[in-house]
This record gives structure tokens, C-alpha cells and sequence, in this order.
């Protein structure tokens, strides 16, 4: 036996610590959420009414499966309040997302034609504000953007505007947000595939006679897509069920499907709600995460 | 003659340097405007520290603070522990029953809204009805960023030399010998850097520790937060700077442990 497969054993050991934490504390909540989610609203201290108690034998089960309700999920359906969060929540992340790759894009390319000791530099750069919190820059915005904040006064004293500017609770103040708080998350891995790529191939187009720009749209761009599908993926799915950024910025007009989540649940304390509106959130997002969750795999297999 | 197409363009440096700016601006512009000594948070007053010394004996903001700095450091050693165990079993464990569910369990948190999330912990813990607060969110708190250790430390050992463990084991190592003293003290600096990560993202978490935080218990991003929608408080912008600092200073100590390591990486590998 390889001195490799006799590894492969007790390190499969060491996965079993950590996969019962993710069933448990993963999984298992997931059922939870399904099942309250086909609860009825009870008000009551947990406010639903419990669907299952396996304590009550077979027969209770077979009963309380009876009563199972799905209302919830018409309320979903019917109000018009749902239907347009969902809505909402689709095209802020669409519009988000493609401004993220218009942004992110140049930056990632600049770093990648860096010279080999600026890059790690520039990376680090780009991966610090990560770690800093973003509640703490979202707020740094507000700052920035409220009625009497900086931009306000510098626009004024250059004479471009008359009067201050509405900045706040506007959707343009959340799209600035949400940009701001997903750039590395499109910078990262746009820059992985960028710098990995084979420098001869880009002169050997410009062997052949290609433009700078010709050599770009046909030799960079394509090779760079994967890098492109990763860093999308990697700000759409949680920009879709963002709560935060729209809270603190938008205006409130209008919510997104995390912040009807959060209404129904904190104000409304209408818990089987709430777990509609997760679940049907989760469904939304069930696609791009298979998806996610296969290009990571590659990526991480193809390293070994 | 350097190639026209692969030269790095004024295009290229414009971008990069616009870029940086945009993210960096923002926090530069937070932490001048902490130490402003007027109560109006966009007129210059001076230099001050008035809203540190506000911030110290402000008793609920610090009892948020140090709720979120324990749950943090309790949380980030947990996630620390399991996350490099996943991250073994994943790199090292070949094929087993379960592994694509274990993977994409470990993967999927890395995305998920923490709306979800946290709503189902919270209704998980009131099945289980436990007592919502400190253990609470440590336990969501780990959940979440034992995801980002396992990232990280994965790819760490799969960049890993593994003919070093083979002659360990040639050399009479039983497995778990080899995985002490060859592996782990070569992926040291990535659980190092996976520790630093998960405090940091658990000190900044909002939405789930909203979710699964007890009456009475709430941490300093919800304090924060409460503060924030009710309008710029300058006694906020102190406290976003010591956490910056904070922050700070723990990727200094992250990025040293990484430079030593691929110091100790290159010594080791000629033996």
C-alpha cells in the first residue's frame, strides 16, 4: 500500500468532527426553516404552531402532516410586497454585479501587469479592506454622503451643484455600497486567472500582428472567463439576499427580499413568513450556488 | 524589444490607482474625522480625543465590545480546530462516502446570505430550547467562518510537497507523526491566517448575531448598528477606529507569520 493511501484514513478521520458540526449546525436548521415555513402563524412564544412532534407517536404525525399549510407560501405568491422584493432583489444583484465587473475588471488586469513584486503588494492592497469591517465602511459612506457630509461641502465650494444634494436613501447610494463592499470579491478572483495566464500566448498574438486591443478581445478576455464566472457568482448570490448595505442606504420605499426577511421576522414577528420568504430566497439561489460550489471544487482539485 | 501587448499601459496604472483610492478613501476620511472635536460631525472643530473618552465611559458600548472581542477570540479557536480537520479530511482524505455534501456544506456558507443563516440557527436553537446569548452566537459565529479557515488551510496543503510526508512514513512515521511533525508545522502560518480571518469576520458580523443573540447580550456591530440608523454619532466613528486598528494590527501579525513561513517552507524542503 502507498504511503499515500495509508494517510487517506485517519485524515478521513479528522473529517468527522467537522462534518457533524455542518450537519448539525447546517443542514439540520435548514429543516427547521422548511418546517416552520409550513407552520401557521401563532401568537405565541415561539410565534408559529409547532408542525411535528415526534414525541406524539406515528398516528399524531400522520395527523399533523394533514395540516400541513402551504399558506404561506400563497401569501408569497399573492402579495404584491413579496413578488416585487423578489423582483427588486434580482436586478439590484444583476445591475451590481455587472457594474462590479466594469470596476473590477481594469483593476485586476493592472495588477496582473505589475511587475512580480508589486503585485503581492497590490493583492495585499486589495484584500485588506476585506478583513476591515464592513459595516464600519458602509458607515464611512454615511459619513461621506449624509445631507452636510464631504462630498456635499466639495461640491459645493467647487460650484458644481447650488444646493446640497440628497445622497442618502437613494438607490445610487446603495449601488456605491454595495460596490464598494464587493470589489475585492471580484478584484481576487479575476487577478487569480489574469496573472496565471501564459504571457507568450499575448505575443505570440502580437507576433501575428494583432493590435494591443485585437490581442485583448481575443486572447485575455476568453482565457480570463472563468475568473469572470467565479467573481460573479462570488458577489451575486450574497448581494441577492443582502440586508445591511440597502437598510443603511437605500431609501425605504422599496425593499430587497433580505429586508423583507428581516421586516416579517424583528417587526412583524411572523416567524412561518419569514421562513417562506427564506426558503423561496434559497430556491432563487439553489442554481448559481451548485454552480459556485462546482467551480470551487475545480479550482481547489486542480491545485493538487 | 518589450512587447506592446503585454506592457503594462497608462490605462493599466490609472485603473489600479483609481481603484486603491476608491477603497481606501472612505476609511482614510472615518479615521481623520474621529478625532475632530466638534459635535458636528462634518465641521472641523480641531484635533481631539473627546470621542474616545466618550467611547470609555460609554458602560453599554463596552460591554458590547468586550461580548464581541470574546466571541470573537472563543469563536475563531473553535472554527480554527474544526476548519483545519475539514480542511485534512478534504485534501489529504482521497475519496470517502459523503465527501461532495461535506465539501459543498463547507462551501456553500462562504456565500449564503447571512439572512439565512441566521434565521435558521435561531430556529434551531429555539427547538433545541437553548438559552439565547453568549454560546449562541459563538456557535453561529463558528459555524460560518470554520468555512473560511477550511478555504484557506486547504489550499495551503494541497500547495503542500506531499513526497515530504511519504518519506516521513518511509522512514518509519506512523500517519498521525508524519501529519504532526512534517504537515502541521508547515501549514502553521495558514492556521495562523485562518484564525486571524475568523476573529475578524466574526467581530464584524451583524446579521446573524442579530438573529441569535439573546435579550441583553447584544455585541458592538449591533450596538453599532443601531446607532447608525438613528444618524452619524461621532462617538461611532472613535469606535470604527479603534476596530480598524485593531484589524490592523492583526494583519501585520498574519502577513508576518506568512513571511516566516515560506521562509521555514524553503528550509525545510531541501531536507
Amino acid at each position: 500500500m502507498s504511503a499515500r493511501r495509508i494517510f487517506a484514513r485517519p485524515a478521513r478521520f479528522a473529517a468527522i468532527a467537522p462534518y457533524l458540526w455542518m450537519v448539525l449546525f447546517f443542514l439540520v436548521p435548514f429543516g427547521f426553516v422548511l418546517k416552520i415555513s409550513l407552520s401557521q402563524t401563532a401568537i405565541a412564544q415561539p410565534p408559529y404552531t409547532p408542525v411535528f412532534d415526534f414525541s406524539e407517536g406515528r398516528a399524531a404525525l400522520a395527523a399533523a402532516f394533514a395540516q400541513l399549510s402551504f399558506d404561506n407560501f400563497g401569501l408569497l405568491v399573492q402579495d404584491n410586497l413579496y413578488i416585487l422584493s423578489y423582483l427588486r432583489s434580482l436586478v439590484v444583484a444583476v445591475t451590481s454585479t455587472l457594474i462590479l465587473l466594469l470596476i473590477g475588471y481594469p483593476i485586476a488586469y493592472g495588477m496582473a501587469r505589475l511587475p512580480q513584486r508589486w503585485q503581492a503588494v497590490a493583492m495585499m492592497l486589495v484584500i485588506v479592506p476585506f478583513w476591515t469591517s464592513f459595516l464600519i465602511r458602509i458607515y464611512a459612506w454615511i459619513n461621506i454622503l449624509q445631507h452636510d457630509g464631504l462630498l456635499n461641502q466639495v461640491l459645493l465650494t467647487l460650484h458644481i451643484v447650488s444646493a446640497p444634494v440628497v445622497w442618502l436613501s437613494t438607490d445610487s447610494a446603495m449601488y456605491l455600497g454595495i460596490v464598494y463592499s464587493y470589489l475585492p470579491f471580484m478584484i481576487l478572483p479575476l487577478y487569480a486567472t489574469l496573472s496565471k495566464m501564459d504571457a507568450s500566448l499575448l505575443e505570440a498574438a502580437g507576433d501575428l500582428g494583432a493590435s494591443p486591443r485585437q490581442a485583448f478581445w481575443l486572447v485575455t478576455f476568453p482565457l480570463s472567463l472563468p475568473g469572470v464566472g467565479a467573481g460573479a457568482l462570488l458577489c451575486f448570490i450574497p448581494i441577492v439576499g443582502e440586508f445591511v448595505i440597502p437598510d443603511l442606504l437605500a431609501g425605504s420605499n422599496s425593499l430587497m427580499i433580505g429586508q423583507t426577511l428581516w421586516l416579517e421576522f424583528f417587526t412583524n414577528k411572523d416567524w412561518p413568513v419569514a421562513s417562506a420568504a427564506a426558503v423561496a430566497l434559497l430556491l432563487l439561489l439553489v442554481p448559481p450556488l451548485v454552480l459556485y460550489d462546482r467551480l470551487q471544487r475545480r479550482q481547489l482539485e486542480a491545485n493538487r | 524589444m518589450a512587447h506592446t501587448v503585454t506592457r503594462l499601459t497608462r490605462f493599466n496604472m490609472t485603473s489600479l490607482a483609481l481603484g486603491l483610492a476608491f477603497l481606501y478613501l472612505p476609511i482614510v476620511i472615518l479615521v481623520i474625522y474621529s478625532f475632530n472635536a466638534s459635535r458636528l460631525v462634518t465641521v472641523w472643530g480641531g484635533w481631539s480625543l473627546r470621542w474616545y473618552h466618550e467611547f470609555f465611559n460609554d458602560r453599554a458600548m463596552l460591554e458590547a465590545a468586550w461580548m464581541s472581542l470574546s466571541v470573537a477570540a472563543v469563536s475563531a479557536t473553535l472554527a480554527t480546530l474544526l476548519g483545519t480537520l475539514a480542511a485534512v479530511g478534504l485534501a489529504r482524505g482521497e475519496r470517502f462516502r459523503g465527501r461532495a455534501l461535506f465539501s459543498g456544506m463547507l462551501y456553500s456558507p462562504l456565500v449564503m446570505p447571512e439572512v439565512i443563516s441566521g434565521l435558521s440557527l435561531l430556529l434551531l436553537f429555539v427547538a433545541l430550547n437553548a438559552e439565547r446569548g453568549f454560546w449562541t452566537v459563538t456557535i453561529a459565529h463558528t459555524t460560518l467562518t470554520m468555512c473560511f479557515v477550511t478555504v484557506v488551510v486547504q489550499s495551503r496543503l494541497s500547495a503542500l510537497d506531499r513526497s515530504l510526508e511519504e518519506a516521513a512514513m518511509d522512514l518509519g512515521c506512523d500517519p498521525v507523526r508524519a501529519f504532526l511533525m512534517v504537515t502541521l508545522p508547515l501549514i502553521v502560518p495558514a492556521i495562523v491566517a485562518g484564525w486571524m480571518l475568523a476573529f475578524t469576520l466574526s467581530l464584524d458580523d451583524v446579521v446573524i448575531a442579530s438573529f441569535t443573540t439573546g435579550p441583553g447580550s447584544a455585541t458592538l456591530p449591533i450596538r453599532i448598528y443601531s446607532e447608525v440608523r438613528l444618524g452619524v454619532k461621532p462617538e461611532i466613528n472613535a469606535i470604527c477606529t479603534l476596530v480598524i486598528a485593531l484589524i490592523a494590527v492583526i494583519i501585520v501579525v498574519a502577513s508576518f507569520a506568512s513571511k516566516l513561513s515560506s521562509a521555514r517552507g524553503e528550509s525545510a524542503a531541501p531536507l
